[in-house]
């Protein structure tokens, strides 16, 4: 969790809104500091999460949550944290009966129409537990990400139902949050990933961007961060905002800046 | 164009289509009124940074307040989400029809809507009470990801086109659709189907956290008249018309500073006399071809019929009367 984007958000641990969708994308940089954010924002908000990872192994994310102060074992063992490592058992669906349901199942089919083993899974682990106590706050739904998908065979509007059907459960039944990343093809023209972002951009209550710098690799400046508020609560009716941050990653932290703002140039 | 006909003593004439039209665009008719006064198909196009959900609720609290019923096919939000901000009159005389909890029937029971998305679409074509309906469908890109694109145009236009029951003889009830579509999502060829069924067209932007709104009516056997308004939608949902965007972060060019002339206090002259002028425009061009050219050319003046070579050899000069070519065998 990085206090400074905390900051930009207004937000804490403490009081982390309920309900919503986060969309984090990314444009010809990356933006897997966000996910390490949120995950480590949402473990120490004591939310029970479902982090279904297909980019990386468990023990990176595990590295980097150290050094961000959350141990993702300890919160494995007690039970906070559900982890899908997507690497792993993409393996084990081949190696099993073909009867029992699997989450990864559409590596499998031919043609694979939908996404509901997965969301089975994630209702499945996510659910609250009925043992009378009140452990953790909220759920949460963590996606890393979203159009590795896309390459995976999976259409578009099949990715967007399991969203639907995540957002139906998680957000509104459940009052949790769902936080996904989806890649920018920008230039590169992805029909398919367009209309999973902008789906996901119409569904969403906050877009988090990061894009590269328009001018090039900089090393006192690694990108751009991009904040939109979308959907605002209608009391208020605020029009929708927008920020817009220059950002450094560091060994353990992300200094935010405004644009031309950086320590290296001042 | 017709002649308006006159009504004898009756001090008013009847107003020909193309003159109540622009009667109408002058008078200050409200926004959300004259969306609805035409009936049928209401298309609300969005994007992700200028979003119409709002404007569509607000045009539903306008039809609920004016005593329709509304029916709304959910598809996109909760159906507690969408009831937000109206108050308990305006929700009383709204029917949801959810289709966002479970529209594919993945949980396998009898709380989905039967026939799934195109069944609960063609269920609303079929009415039963009579009066004045609005229906509203959030969204119409969500349908139209979900069913084929001729199918949702051939339901659509059954929708906006619901006839009494033959052998009734009340007069057609209108009936609006009002349907809202993420322009991003869709190719030139849906949209266009969809928008080519719309008796109204609003393109929702904006500028400088202004939103605007480009309407389109296409009224019957007329010519689509076009509007631009600028507007905001307050918490209750009603309309604000704005002016248009603020200008404070424009700068504005000072009007009493007069533009420079840079061709003052220069080293060299750059503007011509009268009699350069006049000089220069009838000076012709070398290589320009023109009859006294021609003339020149073709008939050689006099002293110039041959021409002659004058050589003076220089002391060393070789001067050989051989041809060097005459060894060719050519």
């Amino acid at each position: 969790m990085f206090p400074e984007l905390n900051n930009l958000l207004n937000t804490t641990p403490d009081r982390a809104e309920q309900g919503k969708l986060t969309l984090l994308c990314d444009a010809k940089t990356d933006g897997s500091f966000l996910v390490h954010h949120f995950l480590s924002f949402y473990l120490k908000a004591n939310c029970k999460v479902c982090f279904v990872a297909f980019i990386q192994s468990f023990s990176h994310y595990n590295i980097v949550a150290q050094k961000l102060g959350v141990s993702l074992t300890t919160a494995r063992e007690r039970g906070q944290l559900v982890f899908l490592e997507g690497l792993k058992s993409s393996v084990d669906v081949f190696f099993r009966a073909q009867e029992e349901p699997h989450p990864l199942q559409f590596l499998r089919e031919a043609n694979a129409e939908n996404l509901q083993p997965l969301y089975e899974f994630v209702r499945e682990a996510l659910k609250p537990v009925d043992n009378g106590e009140a452990a953790w706050r909220c759920p949460v739904l963590l996606v890393d990400d979203l159009s590795v998908l896309l390459s995976l065979g999976v259409g578009a509007v099949a990715v967007l139902d399991f969203i639907h059907y995540c957002r139906a459960t998680v957000c509104c039944e459940l009052k949790g949050n769902i936080v996904a990343l989806v890649h920018d093809s920008g230039d590169a023209e992805d029909e398919e990933n367009d209309i999973l972002l902008n789906g996901l951009s119409h569904q969403s209550h906050l877009i988090l961007r990061a894009e590269g710098l328009a001018t090039g690799f900089c090393r006192d400046v690694h990108g751009q961060l991009r904040i939109l508020w979308r959907r605002p609560s209608q009391l208020t009716a605020q029009r929708d905002r927008s920020l817009t941050y220059q950002y450094k990653i560091q060994d353990k932290s992300v200094s935010f800046f405004a644009k031309g703002m950086s320590p290296a140039v001042l | 164009m017709p002649r308006p006909f006159h009504l004898e003593g009756a001090g008013q004439r009847a107003l020909t289509p193309s003159e109540s039209v622009r009667r109408g665009s002058g008078r200050e008719l409200e926004m959300l009124e004259s969306l609805l006064a035409l009936g049928g198909l209401v298309l609300l196009r969005d994007s992700v940074e200028w979003e119409g959900r709002s404007l569509l609720k607000a045009l539903i609290k306008k039809s609920a307040v004016c005593g329709e019923q509304v029916h709304i096919l959910g598809c996109e939000v909760s159906e507690e989400e969408f009831r937000e901000g109206f108050d308990s009159s305006i929700n009383s005389r709204l029917v949801y029809h959810d289709l966002f909890r479970d529209p594919l029937n993945w949980s396998k029971t009898a709380e989905a809507l039967p026939g799934g998305p195109l069944g609960a679409l063609r269920a609303m074509c079929r009415r039963t009470n009579p009066g004045p309906v609005t229906i509203a469908l959030d969204s119409l890109s969500w349908l139209l990801l979900h069913l084929p694109c001729t199918t949702l145009c051939q339901t659509l236009h059954a929708l906006s086109h619901q006839d009494s029951r033959p052998g009734d003889s009340s007069p057609v009830e209108q009936v609006h659709v009002l349907g809202l579509l993420h322009e991003e999502l869709h190719g030139p060829g849906p949209v266009g189907a969809l928008s080519s069924l719309a008796q109204t067209e609003v393109t929702l932007s904006g500028t400088m956290g202004q939103a605007s709104a480009h309407i389109l009516y296409r009224r019957p056997q007329q010519r689509p008249t076009h509007q631009t308004q600028w507007f905001s939608i307050l918490p209750d949902f009603s309309l604000d018309l704005q002016g248009g965007p603020r200008l404070e972060s424009q700068p504005l060019p000072d009007p009493h500073t007069p533009p420079v002339d840079p061709t003052t206090h220069l080293t060299f002259n750059l503007h011509l006399s009268k009699k350069e002028k006049e000089a220069k425009d009838s000076l012709t061009l070398p290589f320009q071809f023109s009859s006294e050219k021609q003339q020149a050319l073709l008939c050689p003046g006099p002293g110039q019929a041959t021409s002659h070579i004058f050589y003076e050899p220089d002391a060393y000069d070789d001067l050989d009367q051989e041809d060097p070519d005459d060894d060719l065998d050519v």
